[in-house]
């Protein structure tokens, strides 16, 4: 599918959605964390987008919010979009689970909890991934601090 | 003469043992959390972050030359397609045009790495099966390609050997005659390795049927090189998406559908001999140029996001550049092929023995540092 049909045709899913070409080398397309774990398993299990391969998931700190990126490719079709989902909630940021769709995310999302403190909903085991049960903070957040290592804000 | 057991009294219980992080089979420094009945295994449950050094974090304060000296630390054993896959990210945002000279001693020197990584592979996985002498076959080949890459740059494992706009360095003078004699050395060899393990009855018994991955697993656990495509699933990487010098040479994507661990051994083999034809098609016709396009000393990416995947030994590595526009990236994430194979590892050794789950991790061919970072 082109982005414009991939576009058309999630819009009408989901008519809030943002989407945007700019500034990137795939489709982006914005959603509000509701609306997210809907979403996601349309676009895997819709016939015509088939989007059954998460390739990378990454967590953002946008400053003021907290955010995951989903790189999407469907092994079918081949062709690629991105999936971003932000929370403006920093103390107790909290998204939706799709390790039910994709088995890859499970591992992601840990390390995206490790390192950012959001929490995944119905994940099947949301504990810390790399670092200890006992560290203090989430080192890839942008206002993380830890004089020893030098990493002041 | 019968002898009937009859004793209630042995009840098997589940319970859990610790393998790692020193134990030799796991490579490193992976701690798995093993839930037993006897020899069977309930469940698996890998501890990881022993040598986590948070390089995406170095990277937000680093600069995008600094950055490139980080990945060879990642997946050691590719260290020269992960420079690679930082300075094709760098230079596609900068919209760089690289000689033609640098896309094909890149492909050569990732092919190179290739085998010297799956090389030191097939030893260790020879090693683990109970099999020493191919530990010592598969270093000994891979020297050779040991030998080229420190007259090259001067290193042995961290190259570094790419930097943004081209190589640091251009080849030396002996490089030509040297791969091609590897070349030659190298066609001998791998027969001899089909020989002395994959022929092998007892070698076949430990990993056929064991560990066995379907085709829609394995896309969704997201696995991706040798382990992917040991289940048929085409995720080549250099097929897909061609980068540097790929797309002018002609070679298969090997993939095996059998799913199980001597499948993911067959396909590396295979891989062995298509990395020999690409490299063959190459080293004859390096093109004459400069081995390096001038750069900024400071190197800003225009503001946006870059996402760039290559095929290292292992599978797919992406890298996703996040910039505002400074010269240091505001985030920074390698999506690590180890990490994402490690991830299926409970999923194909539940229900198989112990000997069986470290003929199957053999075959996963983990590198610790690349699922660590």
């Amino acid at each position: 599918m082109t982005n414009e049909a991939l576009q058309q045709l999630i819009t009408s899913w989901v008519p809030e959605i943002e989407c945007t070409e700019e500034g990137s080398q795939f489709l982006t397309i914005t959603v509000v964390p509701a609306k997210l774990h809907d979403l996601m398993r349309k676009l895997k299990e819709t016939p015509e987008t088939h989007f059954d391969y998460l390739f990378c998931l990454t967590g953002v700190d946008w400053g003021q919010a907290l955010g995951v990126v989903y790189h999407l490719e469907s092994t079918i079709h081949r062709h690629n979009i991105v999936v971003k989902v932000q929370t403006e909630d920093r103390e107790h940021p909290t998204i939706d689970t799709v390790s039910d769709i994709w088995a890859t995310a499970e591992f992601h999302e840990r390390e995206v909890y490790d390192f950012f403190g959001i929490q995944f909903n119905n994940h099947p085991n949301m504990k810390r991934i790399f670092m200890t049960e006992e560290w203090e903070g989430y080192p890839l957040r942008k206002d993380y601090e830890d004089e020893i290592n030098m990493i002041i804000k | 003469m019968e002898t009937v057991i009859a004793n209630n009294n042995f009840k098997s219980e589940e319970y859990f043992i610790n393998m790692g992080p020193q134990h030799p089979a796991t490579h490193g420094v992976l701690r798995l959390l093993l839930t037993i009945d006897g020899e069977i295994i309930k469940k698996v449950e890998p501890d990881l972050g022993y040598i986590h050094r948070s390089i995406e974090k170095m990277c937000e304060r680093d600069s995008y030359q600094q950055i490139v000296h980080l990945t060879d630390r990642m997946d050691y054993l590719s260290a020269n397609i992960n420079n690679e896959a930082v300075c094709l990210a760098v230079e596609n945002a900068l919209e760089l045009e690289i000689p033609d000279r640098v896309k094909v001693i890149r492909t050569i020197i990732g092919e190179l790495t290739r085998i010297s990584s799956h090389c030191l592979w097939w030893g260790v996985m020879g090693m683990d099966v109970g099999a020493l002498t191919t530990y010592f076959y598969g270093f000994r080949d891979r020297e050779m390609i040991n030998d080229i890459m420190e007259e090259t740059c001067g290193a042995r494992l961290t190259m570094n050997y790419n930097v943004p706009g081209g190589l640091m360095y251009d080849i030396h003078p002996n490089f030509v005659n040297r791969v091609k004699a590897f070349i030659t050395h190298f066609k001998t060899k791998i027969p001899e390795y089909d020989r002395l393990l994959t022929d092998n009855v007892i070698f076949q018994k430990r990993t056929q049927g064991v560990g066995i991955l379907s085709k829609e697993d394995a896309i969704s656990f997201g696995a991706s090189g040798p382990v992917g495509r040991g289940s048929g699933y085409s995720c080549d990487v250099r097929k897909h998406h061609p980068y540097s010098a790929l797309d002018r040479v002609k070679f298969n994507e090997c993939l095996e559908t059998a799913g199980d661990t001597f499948a993911r051994y067959k396909v590396r083999i295979a891989e062995l001999w298509e990395s020999l034809s690409i490299i063959e098609q190459l080293i004859d016709n390096i093109p004459e140029g400069e081995h390096r396009v001038a750069t900024n000393a400071v190197i800003k990416l225009p503001k946006g996001e870059f996402y760039q995947r290559v095929e290292t030994a292992r599978g797919e590595l992406g890298v996703y550049i996040i910039s505002t526009g400074t010269k240091n990236p505001y985030r920074l994430k390698f999506r690590s092929p180890g990490f994402s194979n490690l991830s299926l590892l409970n999923h194909i050794t539940v229900g198989g023995k112990i000997g069986d789950l470290v003929a199957t991790m053999a075959t996963l061919d983990l590198v610790i540092p690349d699922i660590d970072r």
